[in-house]
Protein backbone atom coordinates (compact mmCIF):
# COMPACT_ATOMS: atom_id res chain seq x y z
CA UNK A 1 0.00 0.00 0.00
CA UNK A 2 1.53 3.63 -0.74
CA UNK A 3 1.99 6.17 1.75
CA UNK A 4 0.88 9.56 2.14
CA UNK A 5 1.67 12.23 4.31
CA UNK A 6 -0.76 14.80 5.16
CA UNK A 7 1.05 18.22 6.94
CA UNK A 8 -1.59 20.70 7.72
CA UNK A 9 -1.74 22.62 10.90
CA UNK A 10 -5.31 22.51 11.55
CA UNK A 11 -6.69 18.92 13.17
CA UNK A 12 -9.86 19.52 11.32
CA UNK A 13 -8.18 19.73 7.57
CA UNK A 14 -6.21 16.54 8.91
CA UNK A 15 -9.09 14.84 9.13
CA UNK A 16 -10.99 15.37 6.45
CA UNK A 17 -7.95 15.00 4.19
CA UNK A 18 -7.45 11.48 5.61
CA UNK A 19 -10.58 9.78 4.85
CA UNK A 20 -10.86 11.62 1.50
CA UNK A 21 -7.06 9.96 0.89
CA UNK A 22 -7.71 6.58 2.91
CA UNK A 23 -10.72 5.87 0.03
CA UNK A 24 -8.32 6.71 -2.20
CA UNK A 25 -5.96 3.69 -1.28
CA UNK A 26 -3.47 4.92 0.54
CA UNK A 27 -1.90 4.62 3.94
CA UNK A 28 -2.21 7.67 6.06
CA UNK A 29 0.54 9.76 8.18
CA UNK A 30 0.15 12.79 9.42
CA UNK A 31 2.36 15.99 10.79
CA UNK A 32 1.06 19.07 12.12
CA UNK A 33 4.00 21.43 10.96
CA UNK A 34 7.00 21.32 8.82
CA UNK A 35 9.69 20.58 10.57
CA UNK A 36 7.51 17.19 12.05
CA UNK A 37 7.00 16.55 8.65
CA UNK A 38 10.87 16.59 7.99
CA UNK A 39 11.44 14.14 10.81
CA UNK A 40 8.94 11.84 9.44
CA UNK A 41 10.41 11.37 6.15
CA UNK A 42 14.09 11.03 7.76
CA UNK A 43 12.41 7.80 9.46
CA UNK A 44 10.76 6.82 6.17
CA UNK A 45 9.99 8.41 2.96
CA UNK A 46 6.21 8.59 1.93
CA UNK A 47 5.16 8.28 -1.65
CA UNK A 48 3.48 11.52 -1.25
CA UNK A 49 2.69 14.58 0.84
CA UNK A 50 -0.39 16.53 0.90
CA UNK A 51 1.57 20.24 1.98
CA UNK A 52 -0.35 23.12 3.19
CA UNK A 53 1.48 26.67 3.08
CA UNK A 54 0.74 28.49 6.08
CA UNK A 55 2.11 26.82 9.20
CA UNK A 56 3.96 27.68 12.03
CA UNK A 57 7.27 26.71 12.85
CA UNK A 58 8.14 25.96 9.41
CA UNK A 59 6.22 27.33 5.88
CA UNK A 60 5.13 24.95 3.31
CA UNK A 61 7.92 26.06 1.20
CA UNK A 62 10.49 26.05 3.54
CA UNK A 63 9.94 22.31 4.20
CA UNK A 64 9.54 21.14 0.50
CA UNK A 65 12.91 22.87 -0.41
CA UNK A 66 14.87 21.42 2.70
CA UNK A 67 12.60 18.00 1.82
CA UNK A 68 14.44 18.28 -2.38
CA UNK A 69 17.58 18.73 -0.75
CA UNK A 70 18.01 16.22 1.80
CA UNK A 71 18.84 12.33 0.85
CA UNK A 72 16.13 10.75 -1.11
CA UNK A 73 13.94 13.39 -0.80
CA UNK A 74 13.93 13.52 -4.21
CA UNK A 75 11.64 10.67 -4.70
CA UNK A 76 8.18 11.94 -2.84
CA UNK A 77 5.80 13.47 -4.72
CA UNK A 78 4.02 16.70 -2.78
CA UNK A 79 1.04 17.42 -3.69
CA UNK A 80 0.55 21.31 -2.35
CA UNK A 81 -3.31 21.82 -0.77
CA UNK A 82 -3.89 25.39 0.11
CA UNK A 83 -6.40 28.25 0.28
CA UNK A 84 -3.07 30.38 -1.31
CA UNK A 85 -4.64 30.60 -4.84
CA UNK A 86 -3.40 33.05 -7.07
CA UNK A 87 -0.82 32.02 -10.17
CA UNK A 88 2.25 33.61 -8.68
CA UNK A 89 2.10 31.30 -5.92
CA UNK A 90 0.98 28.48 -7.71
CA UNK A 91 3.99 29.07 -9.85
CA UNK A 92 6.60 29.51 -6.62
CA UNK A 93 5.32 26.21 -5.35
CA UNK A 94 6.26 24.56 -8.87
CA UNK A 95 9.38 26.18 -8.84
CA UNK A 96 10.10 25.09 -5.26
CA UNK A 97 9.79 21.44 -6.54
CA UNK A 98 5.81 20.81 -5.85
CA UNK A 99 4.44 18.19 -8.54
CA UNK A 100 0.61 19.37 -8.14
CA UNK A 101 -1.46 22.31 -6.43
CA UNK A 102 -4.46 21.71 -5.13
CA UNK A 103 -6.69 24.72 -4.00
CA UNK A 104 -9.03 24.82 -1.42
CA UNK A 105 -12.28 24.09 -1.37
CA UNK A 106 -11.25 20.85 -3.36
CA UNK A 107 -13.94 18.15 -3.51
CA UNK A 108 -13.20 14.07 -3.72
CA UNK A 109 -13.01 13.92 -7.65
CA UNK A 110 -10.39 16.37 -7.73
CA UNK A 111 -7.77 14.82 -4.73
CA UNK A 112 -8.62 11.81 -6.62
CA UNK A 113 -7.16 12.81 -10.04
CA UNK A 114 -4.55 14.72 -8.54
CA UNK A 115 -3.13 11.79 -7.07
CA UNK A 116 -3.52 10.04 -10.59
CA UNK A 117 -1.75 12.38 -12.12
CA UNK A 118 1.20 12.17 -9.80
CA UNK A 119 1.20 8.22 -9.94
CA UNK A 120 0.03 7.07 -6.53
CA UNK A 121 -3.45 6.30 -6.64
CA UNK B 1 -41.66 6.56 -1.92
CA UNK B 2 -43.76 9.06 -0.72
CA UNK B 3 -47.85 9.84 -1.90
CA UNK B 4 -46.11 13.22 -2.92
CA UNK B 5 -43.68 11.89 -5.63
CA UNK B 6 -46.03 10.44 -7.30
CA UNK B 7 -48.54 13.31 -7.21
CA UNK B 8 -49.90 15.04 -10.55
CA UNK B 9 -47.78 18.17 -10.13
CA UNK B 10 -44.20 15.82 -10.08
CA UNK B 11 -45.47 14.31 -13.62
CA UNK B 12 -45.97 17.65 -14.98
CA UNK B 13 -43.03 19.01 -13.74
CA UNK B 14 -40.86 15.39 -14.96
CA UNK B 15 -43.01 15.54 -18.37
CA UNK B 16 -41.79 18.94 -19.14
CA UNK B 17 -38.25 18.48 -18.83
CA UNK B 18 -38.73 15.05 -20.65
CA UNK B 19 -41.04 17.00 -23.79
CA UNK B 20 -38.07 19.75 -23.91
CA UNK B 21 -35.10 17.25 -23.71
CA UNK B 22 -35.26 14.04 -23.72
CA UNK B 23 -33.97 13.47 -20.03
CA UNK B 24 -36.09 11.55 -17.75
CA UNK B 25 -36.73 11.70 -13.85
CA UNK B 26 -37.84 8.50 -12.59
CA UNK B 27 -40.36 8.10 -9.92
CA UNK B 28 -37.36 7.22 -7.99
CA UNK B 29 -35.66 10.52 -8.42
CA UNK B 30 -38.84 12.70 -7.87
CA UNK B 31 -38.21 13.63 -4.44
CA UNK B 32 -35.11 15.60 -5.66
CA UNK B 33 -37.39 17.63 -7.69
CA UNK B 34 -37.63 20.91 -5.08
CA UNK B 35 -34.02 20.81 -3.83
CA UNK B 36 -33.15 21.25 -7.46
CA UNK B 37 -35.58 24.00 -8.15
CA UNK B 38 -34.49 25.60 -4.67
CA UNK B 39 -33.55 28.56 -6.58
CA UNK B 40 -36.53 29.18 -8.61
CA UNK B 41 -39.06 28.61 -5.93
CA UNK B 42 -37.47 31.47 -3.96
CA UNK B 43 -37.31 33.73 -7.31
CA UNK B 44 -40.99 33.40 -8.01
CA UNK B 45 -41.63 33.38 -3.46
CA UNK B 46 -42.90 29.99 -3.72
CA UNK B 47 -42.36 26.79 -1.77
CA UNK B 48 -43.73 23.99 -3.25
CA UNK B 49 -44.09 21.57 -6.68
CA UNK B 50 -48.10 22.30 -6.62
CA UNK B 51 -47.77 26.37 -6.69
CA UNK B 52 -45.02 25.98 -9.45
CA UNK B 53 -47.32 24.22 -11.74
CA UNK B 54 -50.23 26.68 -10.68
CA UNK B 55 -47.67 29.58 -11.61
CA UNK B 56 -46.65 27.61 -15.30
CA UNK B 57 -50.12 27.34 -16.10
CA UNK B 58 -50.77 31.27 -15.36
CA UNK B 59 -50.54 33.96 -18.59
CA UNK B 60 -47.53 35.66 -18.80
CA UNK B 61 -44.85 32.68 -17.22
CA UNK B 62 -43.84 31.58 -20.61
CA UNK B 63 -40.33 31.80 -19.46
CA UNK B 64 -40.56 30.30 -16.12
CA UNK B 65 -40.65 26.94 -18.02
CA UNK B 66 -37.46 27.36 -19.66
CA UNK B 67 -35.88 28.46 -16.30
CA UNK B 68 -37.44 25.03 -14.29
CA UNK B 69 -35.92 23.07 -17.69
CA UNK B 70 -32.71 24.65 -17.01
CA UNK B 71 -32.78 24.30 -13.39
CA UNK B 72 -33.41 20.60 -13.75
CA UNK B 73 -30.51 19.39 -16.09
CA UNK B 74 -27.54 17.93 -14.58
CA UNK B 75 -24.32 19.89 -16.11
CA UNK B 76 -22.38 17.73 -14.63
CA UNK B 77 -18.68 17.64 -16.38
CA UNK B 78 -15.28 17.94 -15.39
CA UNK B 79 -11.44 18.25 -17.55
CA UNK B 80 -10.96 15.22 -19.37
CA UNK B 81 -13.55 13.57 -17.44
CA UNK B 82 -12.55 9.91 -17.39
CA UNK B 83 -8.91 10.42 -18.67
CA UNK B 84 -8.23 6.68 -19.90
CA UNK B 85 -10.82 7.26 -22.37
CA UNK B 86 -9.10 10.68 -23.70
CA UNK B 87 -6.08 8.36 -23.79
CA UNK B 88 -8.12 6.21 -26.09
CA UNK B 89 -8.39 8.92 -28.40
CA UNK B 90 -4.75 9.99 -28.16
CA UNK B 91 -3.55 6.13 -28.88
CA UNK B 92 -6.25 5.01 -31.39
CA UNK B 93 -8.40 7.12 -32.55
CA UNK B 94 -6.03 10.19 -33.66
CA UNK B 95 -3.70 8.00 -35.35
CA UNK B 96 -5.96 6.63 -37.19
CA UNK B 97 -7.72 9.94 -38.34
CA UNK B 98 -4.78 11.12 -39.21
CA UNK B 99 -3.93 8.24 -41.74
CA UNK B 100 -7.33 8.49 -43.33
CA UNK B 101 -7.59 12.08 -43.51
CA UNK B 102 -4.29 13.11 -44.85
CA UNK B 103 -5.02 14.50 -47.67
CA UNK B 104 -7.95 16.17 -46.55
CA UNK B 105 -5.96 17.56 -43.61
CA UNK B 106 -9.30 18.26 -41.83
CA UNK B 107 -11.09 16.47 -38.74
CA UNK B 108 -14.85 17.40 -38.08
CA UNK B 109 -15.71 16.41 -34.28
CA UNK B 110 -19.06 17.00 -32.46
CA UNK B 111 -19.32 17.30 -29.06
CA UNK B 112 -23.15 16.54 -27.97
CA UNK B 113 -23.87 17.86 -24.63
CA UNK B 114 -20.97 19.81 -23.57
CA UNK B 115 -22.34 20.85 -20.51
CA UNK B 116 -20.25 24.26 -19.96
CA UNK B 117 -17.00 23.77 -22.22
CA UNK B 118 -14.94 21.74 -20.05
CA UNK B 119 -14.95 18.04 -22.41
CA UNK B 120 -14.58 20.42 -25.82
CA UNK B 121 -11.49 22.19 -24.29
CA UNK B 122 -9.89 18.99 -23.44
CA UNK B 123 -10.08 17.55 -26.36
CA UNK B 124 -8.34 21.38 -27.88
CA UNK B 125 -6.14 21.11 -25.23
CA UNK B 126 -5.22 17.49 -26.60
CA UNK B 127 -4.80 18.79 -30.02
CA UNK B 128 -2.49 21.70 -28.61
CA UNK B 129 -0.38 18.77 -26.83
CA UNK B 130 0.17 17.68 -30.31
CA UNK B 131 0.75 20.66 -32.22
CA UNK B 132 3.66 19.44 -34.70
CA UNK B 133 1.09 16.76 -35.87
CA UNK B 134 -1.52 18.73 -36.55
CA UNK B 135 0.10 21.44 -38.78
CA UNK B 136 -1.37 22.77 -41.60
CA UNK B 137 -4.63 20.54 -40.53
CA UNK B 138 -7.72 21.79 -40.16
CA UNK B 139 -9.78 21.29 -36.54
CA UNK B 140 -13.46 21.92 -36.22
CA UNK B 141 -14.89 21.13 -33.24
CA UNK B 142 -18.50 22.00 -32.72
CA UNK B 143 -19.82 21.57 -29.06
CA UNK B 144 -23.46 21.50 -28.71
CA UNK B 145 -26.01 21.63 -25.37
CA UNK B 146 -29.74 22.29 -25.21
CA UNK B 147 -28.65 23.97 -22.12
CA UNK B 148 -28.76 27.98 -22.70
CA UNK B 149 -26.94 28.41 -19.44
CA UNK B 150 -24.43 26.28 -19.67
CA UNK B 151 -23.25 27.33 -23.43
CA UNK B 152 -23.11 30.76 -22.17
CA UNK B 153 -20.99 29.98 -19.25
CA UNK B 154 -18.53 27.79 -22.03
CA UNK B 155 -18.61 31.17 -24.57
CA UNK B 156 -17.61 32.93 -22.25
CA UNK B 157 -14.55 30.60 -21.29
CA UNK B 158 -14.00 31.76 -17.47
CA UNK B 159 -13.83 28.92 -14.86
CA UNK B 160 -13.98 29.25 -10.93
CA UNK B 161 -10.84 27.98 -8.82
CA UNK B 162 -12.61 24.71 -8.44
CA UNK B 163 -13.50 24.02 -11.44
CA UNK B 164 -10.32 24.82 -13.17
CA UNK B 165 -8.36 22.15 -11.43
CA UNK B 166 -10.91 19.45 -11.23
CA UNK B 167 -9.48 17.86 -13.56
CA UNK B 168 -6.36 19.22 -14.98
CA UNK B 169 -2.87 19.45 -13.95
CA UNK B 170 -0.97 22.43 -12.71
CA UNK B 171 0.96 22.57 -15.87
CA UNK B 172 -2.17 22.02 -17.81
CA UNK B 173 -3.86 24.95 -15.62
CA UNK B 174 -1.09 27.43 -15.91
CA UNK B 175 -0.53 26.44 -19.43
CA UNK B 176 -4.04 27.00 -20.97
CA UNK B 177 -5.36 29.80 -18.10
CA UNK B 178 -4.89 32.71 -17.15
CA UNK B 179 -6.28 34.28 -13.56
CA UNK B 180 -7.89 37.18 -13.75
CA UNK B 181 -10.20 39.09 -11.17
CA UNK B 182 -13.42 36.80 -12.82
CA UNK B 183 -11.61 34.23 -12.61
CA UNK B 184 -9.81 31.36 -14.85
CA UNK B 185 -9.35 32.49 -18.23
CA UNK B 186 -9.01 30.18 -20.86
CA UNK B 187 -6.45 30.75 -23.36
CA UNK B 188 -8.54 32.58 -26.39
CA UNK B 189 -7.05 30.84 -28.85
CA UNK B 190 -7.92 27.16 -27.63
CA UNK B 191 -11.78 28.62 -27.31
CA UNK B 192 -11.16 29.81 -30.57
CA UNK B 193 -10.97 26.19 -31.85
CA UNK B 194 -14.59 25.19 -30.34
CA UNK B 195 -17.78 26.45 -31.95
CA UNK B 196 -20.69 26.98 -29.55
CA UNK B 197 -24.09 26.19 -30.69
CA UNK B 198 -26.99 26.03 -28.05
CA UNK B 199 -29.02 22.83 -29.79
CA UNK B 200 -31.62 19.75 -28.85
CA UNK B 201 -29.46 16.94 -29.91
CA UNK B 202 -32.94 15.10 -30.53
CA UNK B 203 -33.48 17.60 -33.29
CA UNK B 204 -31.09 16.61 -36.77
CA UNK B 205 -28.08 18.44 -37.41
CA UNK B 206 -27.62 19.95 -40.85
CA UNK B 207 -28.03 16.78 -43.01
CA UNK B 208 -24.85 17.25 -45.29
CA UNK B 209 -22.65 16.91 -42.05
CA UNK B 210 -20.15 14.22 -41.60
CA UNK B 211 -18.25 13.86 -38.36
CA UNK B 212 -14.98 12.14 -37.93
CA UNK B 213 -15.29 11.87 -34.21
CA UNK B 214 -18.35 12.61 -32.09
CA UNK B 215 -18.33 12.31 -28.41
CA UNK B 216 -21.77 12.39 -26.24
CA UNK B 217 -20.69 11.47 -22.87
CA UNK B 218 -23.55 11.47 -19.68
CA UNK B 219 -25.74 12.37 -21.86
CA UNK B 220 -28.17 9.74 -22.68
CA UNK B 221 -28.08 8.15 -19.08
CA UNK B 222 -31.70 9.60 -18.22
CA UNK B 223 -33.52 8.81 -21.79
CA UNK B 224 -35.66 6.32 -21.59
CA UNK B 225 -34.99 3.35 -24.28
CA UNK B 226 -36.98 4.63 -27.78
CA UNK B 227 -35.65 8.16 -27.29
CA UNK B 228 -31.85 6.94 -26.43
CA UNK B 229 -32.71 4.75 -29.84
CA UNK B 230 -33.65 7.90 -31.69
CA UNK B 231 -30.53 9.62 -30.82
CA UNK B 232 -28.02 6.92 -31.84
CA UNK B 233 -29.94 6.85 -34.90
CA UNK B 234 -29.47 10.80 -35.31
CA UNK B 235 -26.07 10.53 -34.32
CA UNK B 236 -25.14 7.87 -36.71
CA UNK B 237 -26.49 9.75 -39.69
CA UNK B 238 -23.93 12.81 -38.71
CA UNK B 239 -21.34 10.46 -38.74
CA UNK B 240 -18.89 9.88 -40.98
CA UNK B 241 -18.40 6.15 -42.36
CA UNK B 242 -15.49 5.47 -40.66
CA UNK B 243 -15.99 7.96 -38.10
CA UNK B 244 -15.91 7.11 -34.32
CA UNK B 245 -18.50 7.87 -31.30
CA UNK B 246 -17.16 7.88 -28.13
CA UNK B 247 -19.89 7.73 -25.14
CA UNK B 248 -19.35 7.95 -21.37
CA UNK B 249 -17.31 5.32 -19.12
CA UNK B 250 -20.55 3.23 -18.46
CA UNK B 251 -22.62 3.51 -21.99
CA UNK B 252 -23.26 1.53 -24.97
CA UNK B 253 -25.31 1.36 -27.81
CA UNK B 254 -25.52 -2.12 -28.19
CA UNK B 255 -29.14 -3.42 -27.89
CA UNK B 256 -30.06 -0.09 -28.97
CA UNK B 257 -29.25 0.64 -32.71
CA UNK B 258 -28.53 -1.71 -35.36
CA UNK B 259 -26.20 0.63 -36.92
CA UNK B 260 -23.41 1.02 -34.92
CA UNK B 261 -21.30 -1.01 -33.08
CA UNK B 262 -19.00 -1.23 -29.78
CA UNK B 263 -15.33 -1.58 -31.20
CA UNK B 264 -13.97 -4.03 -29.30
CA UNK B 265 -11.41 -3.90 -26.22
CA UNK B 266 -12.61 -0.01 -26.27
CA UNK B 267 -14.07 2.03 -23.60
CA UNK B 268 -17.45 3.47 -24.86
CA UNK B 269 -15.80 3.68 -28.30
CA UNK B 270 -18.60 2.95 -31.23
CA UNK B 271 -18.45 3.09 -35.24
CA UNK B 272 -20.86 2.50 -37.77
CA UNK B 273 -22.06 -1.06 -38.91
CA UNK B 274 -21.22 -1.64 -42.37
CA UNK B 275 -17.84 -0.78 -41.98
CA UNK B 276 -15.60 -4.31 -43.61
CA UNK B 277 -14.58 -6.15 -39.65
CA UNK B 278 -11.50 -6.26 -41.31
CA UNK B 279 -10.88 -2.24 -41.78
CA UNK B 280 -12.86 -1.98 -38.53
CA UNK B 281 -10.13 -0.62 -36.14
CA UNK B 282 -10.04 -3.10 -33.17
CA UNK B 283 -7.66 -1.64 -30.35
C1 LIG C 1 -23.92 15.43 -17.23
S1 LIG C 1 -23.58 16.62 -18.49
C2 LIG C 1 -22.23 15.84 -19.33
C3 LIG C 1 -21.25 16.83 -19.91
C4 LIG C 1 -20.05 16.22 -20.62
N1 LIG C 1 -20.45 15.55 -21.85
C5 LIG C 1 -19.32 15.27 -19.73
O1 LIG C 1 -19.39 14.05 -19.94
O2 LIG C 1 -18.64 15.74 -18.81
C6 LIG C 1 -24.96 16.36 -19.59
C7 LIG C 1 -25.29 17.54 -20.49
O3 LIG C 1 -26.21 17.12 -21.50
C8 LIG C 1 -27.09 18.18 -21.76
N2 LIG C 1 -28.31 17.65 -22.40
C9 LIG C 1 -29.31 16.96 -21.82
N3 LIG C 1 -30.26 16.66 -22.72
C10 LIG C 1 -29.85 17.18 -23.91
C11 LIG C 1 -30.41 17.21 -25.22
N4 LIG C 1 -31.59 16.65 -25.50
N5 LIG C 1 -29.70 17.84 -26.19
C12 LIG C 1 -28.51 18.41 -25.93
N6 LIG C 1 -27.95 18.42 -24.71
C13 LIG C 1 -28.61 17.81 -23.70
C14 LIG C 1 -27.31 18.82 -20.40
O4 LIG C 1 -27.76 20.16 -20.52
C15 LIG C 1 -25.92 18.70 -19.76
O5 LIG C 1 -25.16 19.86 -19.97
Amino acid sequence: MKTCLIVDDSRVIRKVSRHMVEAIGLAVEEAANGQEALDACAQAMPDVILLDWNMPVMSGIEFITRLRASPGGEAPKVVFCTTENDAAHIREAVQAGANEYVMKPFDHETLQIKLQLVGVA
Amino acid sequence: MSAQEDSISYRIIADLLEARTGQQIDRGRRWRIPTTLATVFRKRGISNVDQLVCLLASPGEERLADEVVEALLNNETYFFRDRAMFDQLDDHVLPTLREKRAMRKRLNIWCAGCSTGQEPLSLAMLFRSQKALWDGWTIDIVATDISSKAIATARRGIYSQFEVQRGLSVTQMLTHFEETPEGWKVDPALRAMIRYRERNLLEMMDPDQRFDLVLCRNVLLYFDRPTRSRAFDIIHKTMADDGWLMLGAGETASSLTSRLAHVPNTIGLHQPVGLMPAKRQAI
